[in-house]
């Protein structure tokens, strides 16, 4: 491991007291980050400097810290979840950053997710539209068929999970400028639509969580890709695509 | 002695489950709609029972501290779930998975409640594969099994290195759908700050809505505490930030005996501390030491000479290293249970072998070199290639390794910038999970009648220590196939009770102590933050509570506990307002928990003189340093009774453990 250089950085961070108030960028300088910090452990060791201080500290979303539950967010000098690829804020290593770099540190920017404070947005909507068909309609009476009563191809088991790793963390969301959630929703209905037990509402579960969707206020899709690219578990196009033909046919189904 | 009623029915064991289910007072479909159910936490176990509970036709208010039941700290449980299914026709069964978790629990489970989880264990599979849950397959489109550490069948389904995810993505669509039907009232970003008992029954909770700030009442005719386990006391854990005790701990203080406090997990894959800066523990999946070879260097030169950077640990000749688990575990190897590999990666690094460079030289090797290679040469068999080059067989080799723990290794080199398939992962045990917890019956039913605890926020299925991939297994079969059964026989009492009101005495007297708590932390002006003392109170968890303990240690740990605490209660500081998001607050609260919890585990491991599963008091072992367990005298669950805020006053209940239907033996992976 590389010996361990602490770093000195300004930070432009937004401040909003809460949902009705106006924010504004405010500047924090921060000394002796170790490089092997992540972003979050860098906040951290400033929220801790601002308590010392008397001042109130910066509120972010954040849990697992291990690039899976998909509560941290950030907009890290205008990338969603910072410059690194294919991971979480959480994940974020400071070793990515120069000695005496200034960071740009937004909230996740879409209307259908408002501020809650500061650097905290509210992905409730993603919720509502999971409520809307994100499932499939079995009890969970555990009087199901035995499990390998439902064989898989393992190419289509395979892809499903491909798809269902989307942790619902809203990058997508917040990088596309059309605020669009169709990767988000496509995961989903890509997943379903893959396996046996999910075809049977297949068509249901796409016309409902689409139009959930919309009614979010969730843009739509421009084929920009950039959601492709600043997704933390790299769920591909693809299942926007596979989602439209879903969704396509069962329109066609319905007259 | 005890006033602890386990409630274990009669008859033989293989029957106990279905006997009780079939004389179990039910309460009708036309009935349910009158009884609500509050349900604290949406992991595995909470979002299940909110989701059966309320396809069942009950009320149900589920909470959560999160911003989504989505995010339940359940999701990034990585390697697998056990379930009896002998789908790989290598002898398991029942009996058997029950016979490895009581042995694996070091014989301090019910033989009763562990025999139910391996019977409803095989229902998980198939619930959870109709719910659409991408389990990992082969080729005949069959599901497909892995093993874990202390068992010698395969019965561990997984869903890549993501199974948690995608079981508690399943529970929470499960839930979805019944949020959709208005069937569940789905708080999110709420805590429950204390419990309402009416009439000696619980039946609500005040909680914090923590965006506004506003302090809400809510009643049920039963509350369910799925809220997860604590292993955050230490501070440094692999548990989310937010992961805390608090539901389980106030209900504690209002009458529910806590169980076994001292048998906390340290699992032993984790990423190495790094620094003084750090936050949180990321584990390394324990599956990986189905392909991994754990080792350090044999030559104490070779350990200070990787420590400083001047050798890298492909240069150290195989003959050169001690793989140390395979040396005094010969017949389990690298797949020992979690407690033995700790303990035994502790006494190389004690011994001074430690291969990492941090500030406690704590560090052991995983290596999967010899495994690239093994699997490089079967896959190149398959293909037709004769004789193969080297790099043919690492390609493939890596390439096998790619496709099952892929994102294992891509997540580990994003922490440590190193590349595990070209050098060994290094990694070192740390606080995983917790076995201690809310005593329960047989029926998961605290102390308190009318509240629920499920999961891994109950003592119950684990003993004193747990097997790999059967928190998942647990969490699932408490939520979707034993509460609803079992919570239907409470409730049927209650069918003509009417909604409970909101507005009575033990409801204002609940929601002024919360209030009151509220405005002293917010007007203590004090000098450190809540960070501070957690931190204090996590380093004397960790060297004193933690892997190895001595009385003279424990000893020290209550006192120095008491201070920290007394201190907290003093110098304080919480910024900011009440009324809003207030991530300070919240967190003061939960330490202020952990601070009484910390005590009561060190009290816990004090009296309890033997080792056993994750509680190893270094006076009690074997001269080749392996636990001793004193079965004549401590074979109980050990139930604290809280008396008030001095937590040395508390009193301990006894729950003898029956072994039937097993004999109780020692511990051997040899």
């Amino acid at each position: 491991m590389s010996a361990k250089k602490g770093l000195h950085l300004t930070l432009k961070i937004w401040r909003q007291k809460n949902n009705k108030s106006k924010g504004q960028f405010e500047t924090y300088k921060i000394s002796d980050v170790s490089t092997d910090s992540s972003f979050l452990e860098m906040l951290d060791i400033l929220n801790e400097n601002l308590i010392n201080e008397g001042k109130e500290p910066i509120a972010f979303d954040h849990d697992c810290r291990e690039g899976i539950c998909g509560m941290c967010s950030l907009y890290i000098n205008g990338r969603a979840h910072g410059p690194d690829t294919g991971i979480t804020t959480c994940q974020l290593h400071m070793r990515m950053f120069k000695d005496g770099e200034t960071i740009v540190i937004e909230p996740w920017r879409s209307a259908a997710f408002p501020v809650i404070k500061d650097l905290m947005v509210d992905r409730s909507a993603f919720d509502r539209v999971m409520a809307a068909g994100g499932f499939i309609s079995v009890n969970t009476s555990g009087n199901t068929l035995d499990a390998n009563a439902i064989p898989v191809p393992k190419e289509d088991a395979d892809r499903a999970m491909d798809a269902a790793a989307c942790i619902g963390c809203g990058a997508c969301v917040a990088t596309c400028k059309n605020g669009s959630a169709m990767l988000f929703v496509g995961a989903k209905v890509s997943q379903y639509a893959l396996l046996p037990q999910g075809r049977i509402e297949a068509k249901r579960r796409v016309l409902n969580m689409v139009k959930a969707m919309d009614e979010e206020g969730f843009g739509n899709c421009s084929n920009t890709g950039a959601c492709e690219v600043e997704c933390p578990k790299g769920i591909s196009l693809e299942n926007i695509a596979r989602m439209n033909r879903e969704y396509m046919a069962a329109l066609v189904d319905q007259g | 002695m005890s006033k602890l009623d386990s409630k274990i029915p009669a008859g033989p064991l293989k029957d106990k489950w279905k006997n009780h289910k079939d004389h179990m007072n039910l309460v009708a479909p036309n009935n349910r709609d009158k009884i609500d159910i509050i349900v604290v936490g949406t992991g595995l176990a909470g979002g299940s029972a909110a989701a059966t509970l309320a396809e069942q036709g009950y009320n149900v208010k589920a909470f959560c501290y999160q911003d989504s039941p989505r995010r339940a700290h359940s999701i990034a449980a990585q390697g697998g779930i056990n379930a009896a299914k002998n789908y790989q026709g290598d002898g398991d069964s029942t009996y058997r998975l029950f016979y490895d978790t009581i042995k694996g629990g070091d014989y301090r489970a019910r033989e009763a409640n562990v025999y139910r989880l391996a019977e409803v264990s095989a229902n998980i599979i198939d619930q959870c594969v109709s719910q659409g849950v991408p389990f990992g397959r082969d080729y005949g489109g069959q599901l497909d099994n892995r093993s874990f550490g202390g068992v010698q069948v395969k019965r561990t389904f997984y869903a890549k290195g993501q199974t948690g995810q995608q079981l508690l993505l399943g529970a929470y669509s499960a839930m979805s759908r019944q949020i959709g039907k208005g069937r569940i009232k789905m708080y999110n970003r709420h805590e429950m700050m204390d419990l309402v008992i009416v009439d000696g029954k619980a039946r609500g909770i005040i909680a914090r809505n923590l965006v506004t700030g506003e302090i809400e009442r809510h009643s049920a005719h039963a509350v369910v505490i799925a809220s997860g386990g604590y292993g955050n006391v230490y501070f440094l854990s692999t548990n989310a930030m937010g992961s805390n005790v608090s539901a389980a701990w106030k209900i504690h203080k209002k009458g529910a005996y806590f169980a076994n406090p001292c048998y906390v997990q340290i699992h032993p894959t984790c990423i190495p501390v790094h620094g003084t800066q750090q936050s949180k523990l990321t584990l390394m999946s324990e599956s990986l030491r189905n392909s991994g070879r754990i080792w350090v260097p044999k030559k104490i030169e070779d350990a200070v000479a990787i420590r400083e950077g001047k050798l890298r640990p492909e240069n150290i000749k195989e003959e050169d290293r001690d793989y140390y688990l395979e040396r005094r575990y010969p017949a389990f190897g690298n797949l020992v249970p979690r407690d033995v590999a700790s303990r035994a990666a502790k006494e190389r690094c004690d011994a001074g072998f430690g291969i990492e460079n941090n500030d406690t030289k704590e560090g052991v090797f995983l290596d999967f070199s010899t495994e690239i290679i093994k699997k490089g040469k079967e896959a190149a068999i398959e293909k037709h290639i004769h004789n193969p080059t080297d790099q043919q067989i690492y390609d493939l080799g890596k390439k096998w390794v790619e496709e099952k723990y892929g994102n294992l290794f891509v997540m580990y080199e994003k922490i440590t910038a190193d590349d595990p398939y070209k050098t060994p992962m290094k990694i070192y045990p740390a606080v995983h999970y917790t076995m201690g917890g809310v005593w329960v019956d047989y029926n998961l039913q605290s102390t308190i009648p009318g509240c629920f605890v499920i999961g891994e926020a109950n003592f119950s299925d684990h003993g004193a220590n747990r097997l790999g991939a059967s928190a998942l297994m647990q969490g699932l079969a408490d939520g979707y196939f034993v509460l609803p059964y079992t919570i239907a026989d409470y409730l049927s009492a209650d069918i003509r009770t009417g909604e409970i009101p909101t507005n009575s005495g033990a409801f204002d007297e609940a929601e002024k102590g919360i209030k009151e708590k509220i405005d002293f932390f917010l007007n203590n002006k004090g000098t450190h933050s809540v960070d501070y003392f957690h931190k204090k109170l996590g380093h004397i968890m960790w060297n004193k509570v933690g892997m190895g303990r001595t009385p003279e240690g424990l000893r020290e740990a209550i006192k120095e506990i008491e201070e920290v605490r007394n201190d907290f209660w003093k110098n304080v500081k919480v910024p900011g307002e009440g009324e809003g998001m207030n991530t300070e607050l919240e967190k003061a609260f939960r330490v202020a928990d952990f601070l009484e919890l910390g005590q009561l585990m060190a009290i816990d491991a004090l009296h309890r003189n033997e080792s056993c599963g994750g509680h190893f008091r270094e006076d009690h072992s074997t001269p080749d340093g392996e636990a001793e367990r004193d079965d004549v005298n401590y074979k109980y669950v050990g139930a604290w009774e809280y008396q008030g805020p001095d937590i040395n006053t508390e009193v301990l209940h006894k729950e003898e453990l029956i072994y039937e239907n097993i004999e109780v033996k020692t511990r051997s992976y040899k």
